[in-house]
């Protein structure tokens, strides 16, 4: 390119010249871009575009889809529902007056692993029918009292829960906090405690940045009526990882929410006896509860939604690119149309 | 057009004319008629009390102070902008579901932008009133010397002088001037668009005030009337020296208009700034909005409604599911705190809670709303203007004037223009008369070949030559004459170079040739430098003469009031001769008369009368003496008729002295009376004195047509286009030109309605009123049924019929009770021609088609007498040639020629109805796209109203992620290219019958839209639902989820439109590609900051998504999926249903754009027949 810039700049001055004689000409001036004829790409769909790209969906999708499958096949996962289950049968009637009871709230459950699951094991609770994705119920948060210990003060988004009844202000406050969900599972194998390791279930930059060292659970539960589970005031926000798991509101109102990781691998058959204190009104608004046992792969936990939809539509569009590579060819144009030329008569363009 | 010959002809009137100063000058004083002027006085106490205004004159819209808040108010008028400058407010209370500053950014940007513009282009103004209101003359000081000073500093009552060639600052009233006899000349260009010169007179009293010296004493009043409309009207009187004089018209020089061919006048300033005439009828040109917009208007409305029912169901339930929350004082979702809630969320008072949700839905879904959308189409709009504007191939090269879109509005309109109303003269023709053949004594001279012969000649070759000359003729046609001169294109040898004194009757031609130098009213400019002499003329047929009589040896030069001068060849010695000739009369011509007659005295003290005229009235005024070459002359004239060439008979008249002072004494008498019937004893008297004339020849005249003016027409033909000819001409000449550009031809039925019928006639004689119009009236119905039962009996076959209307048929036609009937047979012919129509004519014949057909009307004119069509029409287009600016400043977009209209509409018409088209279509896709996400997110949030996105990315997403590329395509796509677009016209059709923008395409650009929001939220709910989002066991949060879809949305639209697209330059690249980089850059940034402003995006993108292989499966599935359905959709249409563009796309991409006969098939099948242009004429041929 370089060793034509002379040339090209000197007859560009001679252009000029020529144009300066008409220096008042309001003649436009030429260029690609004003005369709209930049260099560009027009492409049609052209039937070898629309069968290739099918084909290249199928051939991308496909593979993508079996290797989704198999993850969330690998993956092991234990359900149990136990809200029901968990409410002696004498109260079956009034769940509701049961779990506002100071009854004991204990339940066993045995849990059998159908194959065998790699540790980490993560501990999930999964709630039904709960939205946390209400409008009053995400905005009942103060983000700044939860990192800085000078802002305990700032709980006006928090309303009901912002103070106590001596008007003191809560910490954590707001509807989020207050409502922490407060059923605990404990697990054995064959009368062996399986340990559950409660660090590092919460993201990391939420643990540093959004919920503060130095802040400390202040009159938490000591409103008018009380929520859901109390809080260890000598333990600041930062490691209260349960709460952080908790204020990460779900998006729908079927969520998991993470409880811990049981970091020893369970054998198939083995039986594992959970120890559950079921505290959580969900029987309100007739919510589930489960808890999951799950292990995970690299997609994650179980879900063959994606691998199913990754095939279907892989092989949908196989079925479209045969499709239409049958029409182009038993039918490559419209009877008695000139314009609709077929793709076969023109290899040129090809 | 041709204009009226009335102004001038008055010059030589006025002289007696002064007597009918009579009307109205007792109101003087009176209501309306209270302005006093203290001339040479302005500061004195009695102009103090009055305080007119300061000459400073602002067209701008907007002051300094006014900016603000009116241009605020244009904004908020739009009721999107309204609707979002409400729930920008309303995000400041509780209702909102995000932050206020969020919801407001995106409408103050667009805002802002808005203002920008206008503020932009008001500064223009601005910088353009500054330029005039700067601008010096010369007024009179308080020491008594004249010095500059700016205009804007003129007071009322100044004495100022102007110098030759220089504006008027304000308008004047004439005090003096160079000339003994206080006339001077002025160009009236930038107030009516004639270019001619008229003449103005000081009244005597002031007419001797010749020196700066002599206004000393000078102090006189005029009282006048108060500042009007009115251009051609003024009354007043001016008290000078205890006496009072009458003023008229006469002494008024208008503001804007320019001093010429006098060295300077004096003149008071009487109207200044605002009150000047031309100010006073400065109105704002009629804003016009295009048919798509107005449909854009529409559809938002219908977003609107769509947008209150969803709010309205999400209303319902949510006020169910809030009164559910509270039963008896049991809670059900207790975690909501129902029994300790705000008014919104009350379940006690559940449906108070429902209103007000109701209030926040529509906040929410507000997003359905493209509020990007009205700056985006203004942007774009005027990125195409300036395309349209730089189009090299729409320059001039010989006027130097490149196409100008003086409006950005109609862009798009361009592209679906069903009716062209045409003005003939100065637009399909140059207005460059030349004078090309003549009849002599009998002979007929000139060999010049018109236009008309030449199309004629064409048209009896083979096609295939015919098309392939077209595109050479008008090289040819450049090369041949030396250097050309403009309005002669006589060539004869028999007669050029002095040759004719030896012609058989060289005596005659003399006659003839002084004739031309004297029977006129033009005025001879003398160049200083060269010598050389061109003309000023009321029109140019009459400058053709004098410019043919100069170059033939007879070379007007100069002219008086009362005597012409000329440089003749003499016939004896063959020199050159200085000869004056004494004016006695003019005889001025007007249409009824159509003839004018000049009286003038030679040297030798005799007194001729040279009259020439329309061959209808002159034949019947020969003497029998004179009708020597009657018989070839006629025939002469009628072939030259047929050759599409204006015709004037000479003939003339000697008179002895007694006679003429017989006439002169009848002739000054008449018209010194001032009783009504005036007009009518002059005709008397000029009709006794213009008889017994004998014939001298014959002159043909040329109007050309324009440079590829038939094939031009012939492609708008092509491309279904209907060309109507609105023409103040006669018919006959109409119809020549109508043959030679083809919109006629030989096979057609012409239908042709007048009102030459010997009844009519014989009733006009007469002249009761009341019969004539009803036996008019009669005749113009039963023509018009007559032309509707042809038509209709003939509909079967496909015989084409052309509809030729005069004027005075025209004014029934256009009744009220009878226009809808006119219309329909109109509409039924294939070219429609009105001759002899009036401007007002132009304009209702205008509004009667784009009322009556709903469709798309463009007019296009060039003179002043165009305006009123060109604001009519939905799209105006003045052709800025030699008549002035007036159609040009009235028009919407401003070319140079007519053929450069064939470009402006099928090129650029039609991309930038495609464009805008597209892109409103994508911006609604777009936006249903997103904003369904939103209301199917909230069906899973109990109605509650929170947003599934992060507030930044829902204000963000309008204006950065999806815009720019929309804009992009709204500026630069192109179906096809500029090539094809001319070479298959039917491409038009697209935009005439709006398939880009029927319901059907907007609504199933919408069903798009939301099938592919169904698709990503579901496929990205369903993906993500319940389990582990990556392999720490962590599950998906709110914002997790919604910066995924997010993510879906932005690729899926942003792919949508690489889908939509035909045409990718690096500029839609980098637009689109750019756009997803950005969304993803955002996302780091954005996350970057501290998590006090970036809530729940913080780290989201570095620390969850980007680590985590599921959101990247997650993405590249639900995209893909997401654009099969439109991708399938597209891949059959184009394959088994394509639209025009696309068969065009498929044979350009097949390479059989170069098969003639091919390219002729596909033309062939495209659309209906076409009827007119000469591609019909070869296919009538062959039939």
């Amino acid at each position: 390119m370089s060793p034509n810039t002379p040339t090209s700049s000197s007859g560009g001055t001679g252009s000029a010249d020529s144009s300066a004689a008409r220096r008042n000409s309001k003649r436009p001036k030429y260029s690609r871009f004003t005369q709209q004829e930049l260099p560009a790409c027009k492409p049609i769909l052209t039937p070898r575009w629309v069968i290739s790209a099918f084909m290249l969906v199928s051939i991308v999708f496909i593979p993508i889809g079996v290797a989704s499958l198999f993850a969330s096949r690998d993956v092991v996962e234990i359900v149990d529902r136990y809200e029901t289950d968990c409410i002696p049968q004498r109260f079956r009637n009034d769940k509701v007056q049961y779990i506002q009871s100071s009854e004991d709230k204990s339940c066993n459950r045995s849990i059998k692993v159908p194959k065998r699951m790699k540790q980490p094991i993560y501990v999930y609770y999964q709630l039904d029918n709960f939205y946390q994705n209400h409008r009053r119920y995400v905005k009942s948060r103060s983000d700044k009292q939860l990192r800085e210990n000078s802002s305990a003060d700032d709980v006006s988004s928090c309303k009901p829960e912002a103070y106590t009844n001596g008007k003191v202000p809560i910490v954590p406050c707001g509807l989020i906090a207050w409502s922490l969900f407060n059923d605990t599972y404990s697990f054995s194998r064959k009368n062996q405690q399986l340990a559950v390791n409660k660090k590092g279930i919460s993201w990391k930059s939420d643990r540093e940045h959004k919920f503060g060292k130095e802040v400390f659970p202040k009159h938490f539960q000591s409103g008018t009526l009380r929520g859901g589970a109390d809080l260890d005031d000598s333990i600041p926000l930062s490691e209260q990882e349960d709460l952080i798991v908790w204020m990460r509101t779900a998006a729908l109102p079927t969520f998991r929410k993470l409880y811990g990781k049981i970091e020893v691998d369970l054998e198939a058959d083995d039986v594992i006896d959970v120890t559950l204190k079921n505290y959580y009104n969900t029987y309100s608004f007739s919510g589930k509860k489960k808890l999951v046992l799950s292990t995970t792969s690299w997609l994650g936990g179980k879900n063959d939604f994606m691998g199913i939809a990754y095939l279907t539509v892989g092989g949908l569009c196989f079925f479209l690119a045969m499709a239409f590579t049958i029409v182009y060819l038993v039918k490559p144009r419209q009877l008695g149309d000139p314009s609709y030329l077929s793709w076969n008569r023109n290899p040129a363009g090809h | 057009m041709r204009r009226k010959k009335l102004r001038l002809s008055k010059i030589y009137s006025f002289r007696c004319g002064r007597a009918c100063f009579k009307e109205d000058h007792s109101q003087i004083g009176g209501p309306g008629f209270s302005r006093v002027v203290y001339c040479n006085d302005p500061d004195c106490f009695e102009a103090g009390i009055r305080n007119y205004g300061d000459n400073y004159v602002s067209t701008t819209k907007y002051t300094l102070a006014t900016f603000l808040p009116k241009s605020l108010f244009e904004q908020f008028r739009r009721v999107a902008n309204f609707y979002f400058l409400v729930t920008g407010i309303l995000a400041f209370t509780p209702l909102a579901a995000y932050t206020a500053v969020s919801a407001i950014i995106p409408l103050i940007i667009i805002v802002a932008a808005t203002m920008i513009k206008e503020g932009v282009e008001d500064w223009r103004r601005q910088k353009q009133d500054m330029e005039v209101n700067n601008r010096k003359v010369k007024v009179r000081k308080h020491d008594g010397t004249f010095g500059y000073t700016e205009w804007k500093n003129l007071k009322v009552g100044d004495v100022v002088k102007v110098g030759k060639d220089e504006f008027f600052p304000a308008d004047l009233l004439l005090l003096s001037s160079s000339y003994e006899d206080a006339v001077c000349y002025v160009e009236t260009m930038n107030l009516d668009g004639e270019t001619n010169l008229k003449l103005k007179q000081a009244l005597e009293v002031t007419s001797s005030l010749h020196e700066d010296s002599n206004f000393h004493d000078f102090k006189a009043a005029v009282k006048c009337e108060d500042p009007n409309v009115n251009l051609y009207s003024f009354i007043g009187t001016l008290e000078f020296e205890e006496q009072q004089y009458p003023l008229s018209p006469q002494q008024l020089l208008l503001r804007d208009s320019k001093l010429r061919n006098t060295d300077y006048i004096y003149g008071v300033v009487i109207f200044t700034g605002h009150d000047t005439k031309v100010i006073q009828n400065s109105t704002d040109p009629p804003s016009k909005r295009s048919k798509l917009e107005k449909k854009m208007d529409k559809i938002i409305y219908f977003l609107f409604s769509l947008l209150f029912l969803m709010a309205f169901v999400g209303s319902v339930f949510f006020g169910i599911s809030t009164k559910d929350d509270l039963e008896n004082g049991v809670m059900e979702r207790w975690y909501l705190r129902p029994d300790d809630s705000t008014i919104f969320f009350d379940p006690e008072k559940a449906p108070a809670a429902a209103i007000y949700h109701f209030l926040t839905a529509l906040m929410l879904y507000g997003f359905f709303i493209p509020i990007s959308l009205y700056v985006s189409v203004e942007v774009v709009k005027v990125l195409q203007c300036i395309f349209i504007n730089q189009d090299i191939e729409m320059y001039y090269e010989e006027a130097d004037k490149p196409a100008h879109a003086r409006t950005s509005n109609l862009n798009e309109e361009l592209g679906q223009v069903d009716t062209i109303l045409s003005d003939k003269t100065g637009t399909l023709t140059c207005n460059s008369m030349e004078f090309i053949k003549c009849s002599v004594a009998g002979t007929a001279y000139g060999r010049g070949v018109t236009e008309v012969e030449r199309a004629m000649d064409r048209r009896s070759n083979s096609p295939l030559v015919q098309q392939n000359n077209n595109g050479s003729n008008p090289t040819d046609d450049s090369t041949d004459n030396k250097p050309r001169i403009k309005g002669f294109n006589f060539v004869d040898e028999r007669i050029t170079s002095g040759n004719w004194v030896n012609e058989p009757h060289a005596d005659v031609i003399q006659k003839f040739l002084r004739l031309l130098a004297l029977c006129h009213t033009a005025i001879p400019e003398v160049n200083e430098n060269t010598g050389k002499i061109s003309y000023e003329a009321e029109s140019p047929d009459e400058a053709a003469f004098v410019i043919a009589a100069r170059e033939l040896g007879f070379e007007f030069y100069k002219r008086t009031q009362t005597s012409i001068s000329l440089r003749e060849l003499d016939q004896v010695s063959g020199k050159k001769v200085e000869r004056v000739y004494k004016l006695l009369n003019v005889l001025e011509f007007n249409s009824a008369r159509k003839r004018m007659s000049v009286i003038v005295e030679n040297e030798e003290g005799k007194i001729v009368l040279l009259c020439k005229g329309a061959d209808s009235v002159m034949l019947e005024r020969l003497a029998s003496n004179g009708r020597k070459f009657e018989e070839a002359t006629m025939e002469h004239v009628n072939e030259y008729a047929n050759a599409g060439l204006r015709t004037l008979i000479l003939a003339y008249h000697e008179l002895d002295k007694e006679e003429y002072k017989q006439f002169e004494e009848k002739f000054s008498e008449a018209k010194n009376s001032v009783s009504a019937d005036r007009e009518a004893l002059i005709d008397e008297v000029t009709e006794k004195i213009e008889r017994d004339l004998i014939l001298l020849g014959a002159t043909a005249v040329e109007d050309k047509l324009q440079n590829g003016v038939p094939d031009c027409i012939d492609k708008l033909a092509q491309a279904g286009i209907k060309i109507w000819v609105l023409t103040g001409d006669k018919m006959e000449t109409a119809i020549n030109i109508g043959f030679a550009c083809s919109l006629l031809r030989q096979g057609m039925k012409q239908i042709i309605i007048n009102l030459d019928f010997p009844e009519i006639q014989a009733l006009e004689k007469a002249g009761e009123k009341a019969s004539i119009t009803k036996a008019s009236k009669e005749s113009v119905v039963r023509q018009i049924k007559d032309g509707k039962a042809q038509i209709s009996t003939a509909r079967v076959g496909s015989e084409a019929f052309a509809l030729i209307i005069d004027g005075k048929s025209l004014t029934y036609a256009l009744e009220d009770d009878m226009k809808k009937m006119f219309l329909e047979v109109a509409i039924g012919c294939a070219s429609v021609i009105c001759c002899r129509s009036s401007p007002k004519q132009k304009a209702l014949v205008t509004r009667l088609v784009k009322s009556g057909t709903g469709k798309t009307t463009l007019a296009i004119g060039d003179g002043a007498n165009d305006v009123g069509m060109l604001q009519e029409a939905d799209i105006g287009i003045g052709i800025s040639g030699v008549e002035g600016m007036q159609a040009v400043m009235s028009s919407d977009v401003a070319i140079a020629q007519f053929r450069y209209l064939e470009r402006l509409l099928l090129v650029h018409g039609h991309w930038c109805y495609r464009r805008i088209s597209s892109m409103i279509c994508y911006f609604f896709y777009k936006n249903v796209t997103f904003g369904f996400t939103l209301f199917l997110y909230e069906a899973h949030a109990s109605f509650s109203g929170q947003p599934a996105y992060n507030d930044w990315f829902l204000s963000l997403y309008n204006v950065f992620f999806s815009s720019l590329p929309a804009i992009a395509m709204g500026v630069f796509d192109q179906d096809v290219s500029a090539r094809f677009c001319l070479k298959f016209p039917l491409l038009y059709q697209e935009g005439v019958q709006n398939v880009l923008f029927s319901w059907r395409r907007i609504l199933s650009w919408m069903l798009n839209g939301l099938i592919s929001a169904v698709i990503i939220f579901f496929f990205c709910t369903k993906s993500l639902e319940l389990q582990a989002f990556n392999d720490d066991g962590r599950t998906v949060g709110r914002d997790i989820l919604g910066a995924t879809m997010y993510t879906c949305i932005v690729w899926v639209v942003n792919l949508q439109m690489a889908l939509a697209i035909s045409y990718f330059t690096l500029i839609q690249h980098i637009f689109i590609w750019g756009s997803i980089a950005f969304w993803y850059i955002f996302l780091l940034i954005y996350g970057a900051m501290s998590p006090s402003f970036s809530t729940t995006a913080y780290k989201i993108f570095i620390e969850t998504l980007a680590p985590s292989p599921s959101y990247w499966v997650v993405t590249l599935f639900v995209v893909i999926s997401a654009l099969i359905p439109y991708f399938s959709y597209s891949a059959i249409q184009m394959r088994f249903f394509p639209m025009s563009h696309e068969m065009i796309q498929w044979i350009r991409y097949e390479g059989r754009s170069n098969d003639p006969e091919y390219c002729d098939m596909v033309r062939q099948r495209s659309i209906r027949p076409t009827t007119v242009g000469f591609t019909a004429r070869v296919a009538a041929r062959s039939n």
